[in-house]
């Protein structure tokens, strides 16, 4: 049975390098059901890495993840980890990504692309895939474009659709890699509209973000990583109001500079 | 000042047993298609196997294809035609022969035609497939090769255009398609120029129709991409 305050999803003394460089260098995070996270650091924080560790499109170097109680992978001969493709698609199954670059498969329609992981990966029905797809596509705001190719498409409707895309999934997890930082400012707010519509479903998110006032609403916690560690966890109310570490304040000074 | 005779041209000849070349043609057409079927599916298997992650899989796929592409076709005909029975004691019927050699070497040329197609995908595609859980076939099949075969459409062309022509070379080994035959009827009536005159022509209206179907092809798609 799931409950709401369950831990969801566990990182126990999580490493990332990449060749010489170690982007992340032991990351302990315990996320519980339904709990709202942005994440917040510098370019070249590892938070980026760290969100792509939790649905293992990165592979960690070292460390454990426990999805739902289940440790991921088997350990190795030499202290790493084992992962095995047909545990990882399972679990990506599981843990919804959307991307900073929409991602969206450009030969299909903004209804295809929302169909396929049903389709294909849970073999859902045709009908049953299409008759879901266009009520996520209705969610976002855009069942009116469900013929439309992402060619068609602003940035804006894409990452909408790339969202109902996601959610088409039901996934336990699902991440966001900075989904508005590729797109043009005016259209930023309607697609932080949909992501902070989906807060009323109790759905458990990770957010990697550069919007501030955005996770101050959105978010039930805000971590802070530095060169790959996390410096900072708290409520939004006193990680952004009252940081306890130097770091911290400087890089949100860096966002006050300028007020009018 | 001597006087250059023109020889007298007898395209009358060659059209009175034009029946015999539009014959050949059979087995030139016959060449071509299992060899261009052959390259088209071995190829998707051998490109597929060239960018596998295991190496004991892309090695073997990698030096099939070195091996067929820095050979002439022509040695590899002969060689099938010739060599094998002496090494494994099978002796390939003459068409079979060609269309072996043809056809191993159609696989390796569309083998990296796949391969330079499906690494031309964005890297983007292949995340946002995996995020969903696909697993590599999967998002080879529905997601990276439709997306790819789009590109590849005119490199594929291209090699199909080129095979039509090789099929050319299996009359050394008495295969008696178009080329055979032509050469035989010339030798026979001394009229080469008319000959490989009307030749040329046959094999430009084999070929020409294709080309134009893989352009409508690549209308299709292009249209289908907005």
């Amino acid at each position: 049975m799931t409950v709401a305050g369950d831990v969801v999803l566990q990182v126990e003394d999580l490493h990332k390098s990449f060749g010489s460089t170690e982007v992340l260098k032991g990351i302990d995070l315990s996320v519980r059901r339904g709990e709202r996270i942005a994440i917040l650091g510098s370019s070249g924080s590892g938070k980026s890495t760290l969100l792509r560790c939790l649905n293992v499109l990165e592979m960690p170097t070292r460390g454990r993840l426990i999805l739902d109680g289940e440790a991921v992978g088997k350990p190795a001969a030499g202290g790493g980890t084992r992962y095995r493709e047909a545990e990882l698609n399972r679990l990506r199954a599981r843990v919804g990504m959307v991307f900073q670059q929409f991602n969206l498969f450009p030969h299909m329609t903004a209804l295809e692309n929302v169909m396929e992981g049903p389709l294909s990966v849970l073999g859902r029905s045709r009908a049953e895939a299409r008759r879901t797809a266009q009520r996520h596509l209705e969610r976002v705001g855009l069942g009116g474009k469900a013929e439309a190719h992402p060619a068609r498409l602003s940035g804006g409707q894409q990452q909408r659709v790339a969202i109902a895309r996601a959610l088409a999934m039901d996934p336990e997890v699902l991440l966001f890699d900075e989904p508005t930082s590729s797109l043009d400012p005016e259209l930023v707010g309607e697609v932080l509209g949909v992501i902070n519509d989906l807060s009323e479903d109790g759905r458990t998110m990770l957010l990697v973000t550069h919007e501030l006032g955005f996770a101050y609403h959105f978010a039930t916690r805000i971590l802070f990583l530095h060169e790959g560690r996390i410096l900072e966890d708290g409520p939004p109310e006193q990680v952004l109001k009252s940081p306890r570490e130097e770091r911290t304040r400087r890089f949100l000074d860096r966002f006050t500079a300028f007020r009018f | 000042m001597p006087t250059i005779t023109m020889p007298e041209l007898q395209f009358g000849e060659v059209f009175a047993n034009i029946d015999l070349l539009l014959e050949a043609c059979g087995l030139t057409l016959a060449l071509w298609a299992v060899a261009l079927a052959a390259g088209l599916s071995g190829g998707l298997l051998v490109g597929l196997a060239r960018i596998s992650p295991r190496r004991w899989i892309a090695w073997p796929a990698r030096g099939y294809v070195e091996l067929f592409r820095n050979t002439p076709v022509l040695v590899q005909l002969i060689w099938f035609y010739y060599a094998l029975p002496v090494l494994s004691g099978i002796q390939l019927p003459a068409f079979a022969a060609a269309a072996l050699a043809l056809s191993l070497n159609a696989s390796a040329y569309c083998a990296e035609i796949y391969r330079g197609g499906i690494q031309s995908v964005a890297a983007g595609q292949w995340e946002a497939g995996r995020a969903l859980g696909m697993g590599r076939l999967r998002l080879l099949r529905r997601i990276i090769l439709p997306l790819a075969v789009r590109r590849m459409v005119p490199a594929f062309t291209n090699r199909a255009v080129e095979l039509a022509k090789n099929t050319s070379v299996a009359s050394i080994i008495t295969v008696h398609e178009l080329m055979y035959t032509a050469r035989l009827f010339s030798s026979q009536n001394y009229i080469p120029m008319e000959t490989f005159t009307v030749v040329a022509m046959i094999y430009f209206l084999l070929i020409y129709p294709f080309t134009l179907a893989s352009y409508a092809l690549e209308r299709r798609f292009a249209a289908g991409r907005a």
